[in-house]
């Protein structure tokens, strides 16, 4: 057993991260904030073509690598604030709806159904197609999106995340969905998203916590500030540690096996179990991070100008998708 | 990254557990906690019997007269153990986990000759005489004093929190031979049938005596029972510290495991498990349990590649020592007025409530955020040593 993240794995992330810091830079991302479209086309393109959506197809079409890597990916993804609509473009590429989307040539989004509340849909403006999922309920995939009657927010919490508004969840046709991978990958990705959020506030804080001088000192020499600090970094470890472990099982089966032949469970449920920890524990590590960071930051943290409004504004429109705190500490309970 | 054991992980995963199944039956239930003599003979008799099967040391190195096993068979070793309710390691905490590593870095040919083997077989129960008054978190500031009188080291003062001493032989004691600070200390073996050493067992809020406080008045302690150079005690004491595999606290999480799955029980015959409030507190440690197992061996898949424990150690002790907390308040508030009493009670059922194991545990989680250095001091080593935040004490 070596549950270190591996070379590959750092390469990729190292990969991702140059590629985000050249070709999508903080600052040009904010100058979509509020637009209809999150993320410019060609810029969509560009990031397909880095291979992030294919990254579990077979190759040729893709790198052949497993969820472990991805989720290594989409931490970065998260951690540089990149929009549009990630998880969906993942999820459609392997299921093989919406020509193109693997290549980025397409954008796919996810509606998680069954919530109370209006129906809201994120980035539906630009997307080719629209997966609608449920933890128990047949995958469904609406295409093209359906952007009649739709009406679009003009003030989403997010202004990196367009919303529209729909009168009921759309019905589409049914999609092959093997044994609710679907949703469960969707799950274990947001969540890895979730850790990036996490992890930028967190490296936002130290690095503030390091510069910042008051009473002649840097913040950072404050015990209070300091244990903020590390409470920061406890919570994203433990919930990256929890990311990685769920991806593992959902990747080899035989370990699934063995684990839920120990777990009293099957694997089926060994996997719903381990992604909807994952995603609890990110979902609040990403929350918690945010909010100390920008506590860290003083008053600077409550500006628009400092983004860990943003940082933690996509983290509450992701809590919101693949199963809520509330539900997902629920559900759990009866693995006890 | 991957979780999945090699065939050799998975051989000696098999032959263990053969082992514990063939070999449990016989020890019995482990005596009342109170009961010191008997505490040390059931302890030591599992010892002899790890010895006599070839897991006595499972992590010392082999010239140690260990196993030499790698950090990830430590894991499965003290998994394996747990999950068959194996007794725990007991009054030979200190010999195995600290003085017997200790002395297999720094002693002599002569010392590990007279030291290592007992402690292996089970013979020789050691007590650590670290902390004092006034010395915890800061222990460099220790004041026991260490004088040399031709071949003597003559020692007075006084130690705390010393587990074990009424039933130890030796004790591993930090002195003060030398100016203040971390440069000025020494580490010797102390013999606890010297005269001068008086024991008074301290009583934790649990109503048990599991520490002491030794108070030690010009006690005579060999120069040769001294392990590494005069005044290089505090680099000695270290190295002890790295012998941590990231293993240190398995058998405790596991055994949360199985303590919530049993509150979980218990509160679901109670007809508890209608509170939604309740339940989601039940779902988040489950959440919070599962990611310290998977941080468990992140740690000790670093361990095993690099050979140094590393700072995850405080990164899981933080996490764990708060949900074992949350774990012992869920679980008296769920024990309700049953809570209220620490012998074991039925329900209305006839079942046993597992009060009394719950309570032990609760006692034991609020321990947890103190031993083994605080939270805070937790805190102030991720701060500084992994994001690297300015010191300023």
């Amino acid at each position: 057993m070596d549950f270190r993240v591996d070379d590959v794995q750092r390469e990729l992330a190292h990969g991702i991260r140059s590629f985000v810091e050249g070709r999508l830079p903080l600052d040009k991302l904010r100058a979509c904030e509020g637009d209809e479209h999150a993320i410019a086309s060609g810029d969509w393109v560009a990031l397909g073509e880095t291979g992030v959506f294919a990254l579990t197809l077979p190759e040729p079409e893709g790198t052949g690598l497993g969820l472990a890597d991805a989720v290594v990916v989409f931490e970065e993804l998260g951690r540089a604030l990149v929009p549009g609509p990630l998880v969906g473009t993942f999820l459609a590429a392997g299921a093989g709806v919406a020509p193109g989307a693997a290549e980025g040539r397409a954008q796919v989004g996810v509606h998680c159904a069954g919530r109370p509340g209006p129906v809201l849909v994120e980035h539906l403006g630009s997307l080719d197609a629209l997966l609608v999922l449920a933890p128990d309920a047949p995958a469904q995939v609406v295409s093209p999106a359906p952007v009649g009657g739709a009406r679009r927010v003009e003030h989403p919490l997010d202004p990196l995340t367009p919303l529209w508004r729909l009168d009921a969840v759309p019905f589409g046709g049914a999609l092959a969905d093997h044994d609710g991978r679907l949703w469960s990958d969707g799950a274990l990705l947001t969540a890895a998203l979730q850790v990036g959020h996490a992890v930028a506030a967190l490296d936002m804080a130290v690095a503030y916590a390091k510069e910042r001088h008051q009473f002649g000192k840097p913040i950072g020499s404050f015990q209070a500030v300091k244990h903020m600090c590390a409470d920061m970094l406890v919570r994203a470890e433990v919930a990256r540690a929890a990311v990685h472990a769920a991806a593992c099982l959902a990747d080899a089966a035989d370990v699934a096996r063995d684990e839920a032949e120990t777990a009293g469970c099957s694997p089926r449920q060994l996997r719903v179990r381990s992604v909807a920890g994952a995603k609890l524990l990110s979902d609040e590590a990403a929350l918690a991070n945010a909010r100390a960071s920008i506590q860290v930051h003083g008053g600077m943290g409550f500006t628009w100008e400092v983004p860990l409004h943003l940082h933690l504004k996509r983290a509450r429109v992701l809590s919101t998708s693949f199963g809520t705190p509330a539900e997902l500490s629920a559900d759990l309970a009866a693995y006890a | 990254m991957d979780l999945r054991y090699t065939a050799s992980e998975q051989a000696f995963r098999a032959g263990l557990r053969g082992w514990l199944a063939a070999t449990l039956p016989g020890v019995g239930d482990p005596p009342p906690q109170d009961d010191w003599p008997a505490r040390r003979a059931y302890d030591l008799r599992w010892q002899r019997l790890l010895f006599d099967a070839g897991y006595a040391g499972v992590d010392w190195p082999a010239e140690g007269g260990g196993r030499g096993a790698s950090p990830v068979e430590q894991l499965i070793f003290k998994e394996e153990c747990e999950r068959a309710g194996a007794p725990y390691v007991g009054v030979g905490f200190v010999g195995l986990l600290h003085a017997g590593p200790t002395i297999i870095a720094e002693g002599t040919p002569a010392q590990k000759e007279r030291y290592l083997p007992r402690i292996l077989r089970g013979e020789e129960v050691w007590c650590q005489g670290f902390s004092e008054p006034d010395a915890g978190s800061d222990l460099a500031s220790l004041r026991t004093r260490a004088a040399r009188d031709g071949d003597d080291y003559v020692v007075t003062g006084s130690k705390i929190w010393t587990s074990h001493a009424e039933v130890a032989d030796f004790c591993e004691l930090l002195v003060r031979t030398g100016d203040a600070g971390n440069r000025g200390i020494s580490w010797l073996i102390m013999p606890m049938s010297s005269p001068g050493i008086e024991i008074r067992p301290l009583r934790t809020m649990e109503g048990t005596t599991e520490f002491a406080e030794l108070f030690l008045n010009e006690v005579r302690v060999p120069v040769a029972n001294r392990v590494g150079d005069e005044n290089d005690g505090w680099r000695v004491t270290m190295v002890t510290l790295s012998f941590e595999r990231g293993t240190a606290f398995v058998g405790e999480l596991l055994e949360c495991v199985r303590l919530l799955g049993e509150l979980r029980a218990g509160a679901d015959r109670l007809g508890l498990l209608g509170d939604e409030g309740l339940v989601r507190r039940f779902g988040h440690l489950v959440a919070a349990f599962d990611a310290l197992w998977a941080l468990t061996k992140r740690n000790v898949s670093e361990a095993a590649q690099t050979g140094v424990p590393g700072t995850g150690g405080s990164v899981f002790k933080l996490s764990f020592s708060e949900h074992a907390q949350a774990l012992g308040d869920l679980a008296v508030e769920v024990l309700d007025r049953a809570a209220l009493c620490t012998d074991p009670l039925e329900g209305p059922d006839g079942m046993p409530l597992g009060n009394a194991g719950q309570l032990h545990n609760w006692f034991k989680s609020i321990s947890l955020t103190i031993a083994a250095g605080t939270s805070q001091v937790q805190r102030n080593i991720v701060a500084e040593r992994i994001l690297g935040l300015p010191k300023a004490r």
